[in-house]
C-alpha cells in the first residue's frame, strides 16, 4: 500500500465520504420507515419516506459533482482512484435502494384501504430490518475499511433470499384461496421484491468495499437464494 | 478554580462523548464512545461516525441557532437495539455530543406492545375447548359416565396445554426483561449438557432413540447464565427428540473455541444433531418467531407451545451469541449455538443499571 502523496486529496475524500454516510443514514432510515409505515398503515410516515428520497437524490448529485471535481483537480491514481470509484458506485447503489423504499411507501398508500394479509406485514418488516442491518454493517465496514465485515454481509444476503422465497409462496397461496386477495398480494409481492433487490444492492456495495480495501473483487461465489423463478402453483 | 484535566474527566465518564471541532472533524472522543462506535474517529468528519439523520439534523440545528438539541440515536448489535438520547451542546465553534443510554426506559414500552395480540389467540384455543366441554358435561352428557370420563380426559390435556403456555410465556418475558444485561458468571458447558441430557433421557427412551454427548477433554467455560443455558439445551434436545428421533440417535457436541466470522470473535460452538426427516428450507428463517409452527397439527399433538425456539433466541441474544439452523430434508437437522468466550466490551456493559 503506497503512502498518500497529497493530503489535500485525503481531505477531499473525507468530505465526500461524509456525504455518502449522510446519504447512507437517510437510506437506512427510509428502509425501516417504509416497512413500519406498511405495518401501521401510517400514511404520514410513508410521506416522510417519499420526502427523504428527494434529499437522497440531491445528495447523490452532490457526491457526483464533488467526485468529478476531485478527479479533475487531484488526478488520483491507484488506491486513491479506487476510493473515488468506490464512492461513485456506493452512492449509485444507495440511490437505487432509496428508490425502492419510496416505491414501498407509494404502495402503502394503495394498500391502506385493503384488509391486511395474514401476518405478511410483519414478515415484510422483518425482512426489511434484516436488509437494513446488512446496510448498516456495509456502511460501518466502509468507514472502518473492514473487508472482513463486508464479506460477512455478503454471505447474509442468502437469508434475505430465503425470506423472499417464503413470502412468495405465501402470497401465491393467499391468491389461490381467495381472488379478492389478489390486488393486495400483488402490491405486497412487489414490496417484498423491492426489499429483496435492496439486499442484492447492499451485497454489491459489500463487494465494492472489499474492492476498495483489498484491491480485488471477491472471487468466492456467494450463495444464490432466489428460487422463485422455478415456483409453480400446486396442482 | 483549579483546572482538572479534561481527558481524565472524559475517560472516567461512562456515557459516550464526542467533541466536534470547527472543521466538523471529531477532535475528542472518550473511551466509552470508542467502545460504542467500535473505532476511534478522532480527526475524521463527524458524519462518518454518527450518520443517523435525526442526530445529524440536531447537530446542524444546534450549530445554526446555538442552542442545545436532543435526538434519538439507535445502536444495533445483532438483534438487540440500544436506544440512546443524544444531547447536542454547541459552544462557540465547537459542538459537544453526549450519548445517554435509555434502552431500559424504551424497552418497557416496546416489549409489551405486541403481547396481547400475539397471545390472546393462543390462549383462547384451549380455553374455548374447555368451555365447550364444560357446557356439554352440564347439559347433554349429564347422565353419561362414559362420555364424562372421555371429556374430562380431553379437558385435562387442554388444561395442561394452557399451563405450559403460561409457563413458557412467563419464562419468555423473564428472559426479555434481562436481555440487555449480559450475564458474566463462568458456566461449565459440559455440566450444562450433562444435566439436560440426564433429564431428557427418559423422553428419548420413549421415542426409541438415544442421546450421545461429544465433548473435548479440557473444560469448556463461557461467561453466561447457567440456568438459561440449560433451558436452551433442554429446548433444543427436546425438539430433536420430538421431531427428529431415529435409531441413529441424537448427538450433542461441544466444539473447542474457534474464531467465528459471523460474531467477529472467538466462540464455543454447541451442536444438537439429529438424523430425522429435516426441515424444509423455507421454514428455517421463521423458526424462532413466536407461535410459528412448521406443521401446525403435528406440533400441537406433540404438546408444543410454539415458544421454545423464541425463548432460545432471546437467551442467545442476551449472551450476545447466535443460533443457527442447518437442515437437509430427509437427512436431518443440526442446530448450532455460538457463545462468545470472552466479553469484549465492558464499558457498554457497565453503563447498564
Amino acid at each position: 500500500m503506497s503512502e498518500h502523496i497529497s493530503s489535500a486529496y485525503d481531505r477531499d475524500l473525507e468530505e465526500i465520504q461524509a456525504l455518502v454516510m449522510r446519504m447512507g443514514g437517510l437510506v437506512e432510515q427510509s428502509i425501516l420507515s417504509a416497512a413500519d409505515a406498511l405495518a401501521a398503515r401510517d400514511l404520514e410516515l410513508a410521506e416522510q419516506v417519499r420526502a427523504a428520497d428527494k434529499a437522497i437524490d440531491t445528495l447523490e448529485l452532490q457526491i457526483n459533482d464533488e467526485a468529478a471535481r476531485t478527479i479533475a483537480l487531484r488526478a488520483p491514481v491507484s488506491k486513491d482512484l479506487r476510493s473515488i470509484l468506490t464512492v461513485l458506485r456506493i452512492a449509485a447503489s444507495l440511490e437505487r435502494i432509496g428508490d425502492y423504499a419510496k416505491n414501498m411507501a407509494k404502495r402503502t398508500g394503495t394498500l391502506v384501504d385493503m384488509p391486511p394479509i395474514n401476518g405478511s406485514d410483519k414478515a415484510l418488516r422483518r425482512m426489511a430490518r434484516e436488509v437494513q442491518l446488512m446496510l448498516k454493517d456495509v456502511l460501518d465496514a466502509y468507514v472502518r475499511g473492514d473487508a472482513e465485515l463486508a464479506e460477512e454481509v455478503r454471505q447474509r444476503d442468502h437469508e434475505v433470499d430465503q425470506m423472499y422465497n417464503a413470502l412468495f409462496r405465501e402470497f401465491l397461496t393467499f391468491m389461490m384461496e381467495d381472488p379478492r386477495n389478489i390486488t393486495a398480494c400483488m402490491h405486497l409481492h412487489f414490496m417484498a421484491k423491492n426489499v429483496e433487490r435492496m439486499g442484492d444492492l447492499t451485497t454489491n456495495m459489500a463487494e465494492q468495499v472489499i474492492y476498495q480495501v483489498t484491491g480485488s473483487m471477491p472471487e468466492e461465489a456467494r450463495p444464490k437464494g432466489d428460487k422463485t423463478s422455478f415456483v409453480r402453483t400446486p396442482e | 478554580m483549579p483546572k482538572f484535566p479534561l481527558d481524565v474527566l472524559l475517560k472516567s465518564v461512562k456515557s459516550p462523548i464526542l467533541l466536534i471541532g470547527e472543521d466538523q472533524r471529531i477532535s475528542l472522543q472518550n473511551p466509552a464512545a470508542t467502545a460504542l462506535l467500535k473505532m476511534d474517529f478522532t480527526g475524521r468528519n463527524y458524519i462518518n461516525a454518527l450518520r443517523q439523520p435525526a442526530l445529524l439534523d440536531a447537530v446542524d440545528q444546534a450549530q445554526l441557532d446555538g442552542t442545545q438539541k436532543t435526538a434519538r440515536f439507535l445502536v444495533q448489535t445483532g438483534n438487540t437495539d440500544q436506544t440512546f438520547e443524544a444531547l447536542v451542546v454547541p459552544d462557540n465553534k465547537q459542538t459537544l455530543v453526549i450519548l445517554e443510554d435509555q434502552s431500559a426506559e424504551h424497552d418497557i414500552n416496546s416489549v409489551r406492545r405486541d403481547f396481547v395480540a400475539n397471545v390472546s389467540h393462543e390462549l383462547r384455543t384451549p380455553l374455548t375447548a374447555l368451555l365447550g366441554f364444560i357446557e356439554t358435561l352440564q347439559g347433554p352428557a349429564r347422565n353419561d359416565p362414559k362420555a364424562q370420563e372421555r371429556f374430562l380426559g380431553i379437558m385435562a390435556v387442554e388444561a395442561d396445554r394452557l399451563r405450559r403456555l403460561v409457563d413458557d410465556l412467563l419464562s419468555l418475558s423473564r428472559v426479555e426483561e434481562t436481555e440487555r444485561s449480559r450475564p458474566t458468571n463462568p458456566v461449565d458447558l459440559e455440566e450444562v449438557i450433562r444435566q439436560s441430557t440426564e433429564l431428557l433421557e427418559p423422553l428419548a427412551k420413549t421415542a426409541k432413540t438415544h442421546l450421545q454427548v461429544v465433548a473435548p477433554e479440557q473444560p469448556m467455560v463461557v461467561p453466561g447464565d447457567a440456568a438459561q443455558l440449560q433451558q436452551v439445551l433442554h429446548n433444543l434436545i427436546e425438539n430433536a427428540i420430538k421431531y427428529g428421533a431415529t435409531e441413529a440417535g441424537i448427538t450433542v457436541a461441544i466444539h473447542p473455541p474457534a474464531y467465528e466470522r459471523s460474531l467477529q470473535q472467538e466462540c464455543i460452538r454447541l451442536t444438537v444433531e439429529d438424523q430425522g426427516s429435516g426441515i424444509p428450507e423455507r421454514h428455517l428463517v421463521r423458526l424462532t418467531e413466536r407461535f410459528y409452527r412448521v406443521d401446525d397439527h403435528r406440533d400441537r399433538e406433540m404438546g408444543g407451545t410454539g415458544l421454545g425456539l423464541a425463548i432460545v433466541k432471546h437467551i442467545m441474544n442476551r449472551h450476545r451469541g447466535r443460533l443457527l439452523f442447518d437442515s437437509t430434508e430427509g437427512q436431518g437437522t443440526t442446530v448450532s449455538i455460538l457463545l462468545p468466550t470472552v466479553i469484549e466490551n465492558l464499558i457498554r456493559q457497565s453503563s447498564i443499571p
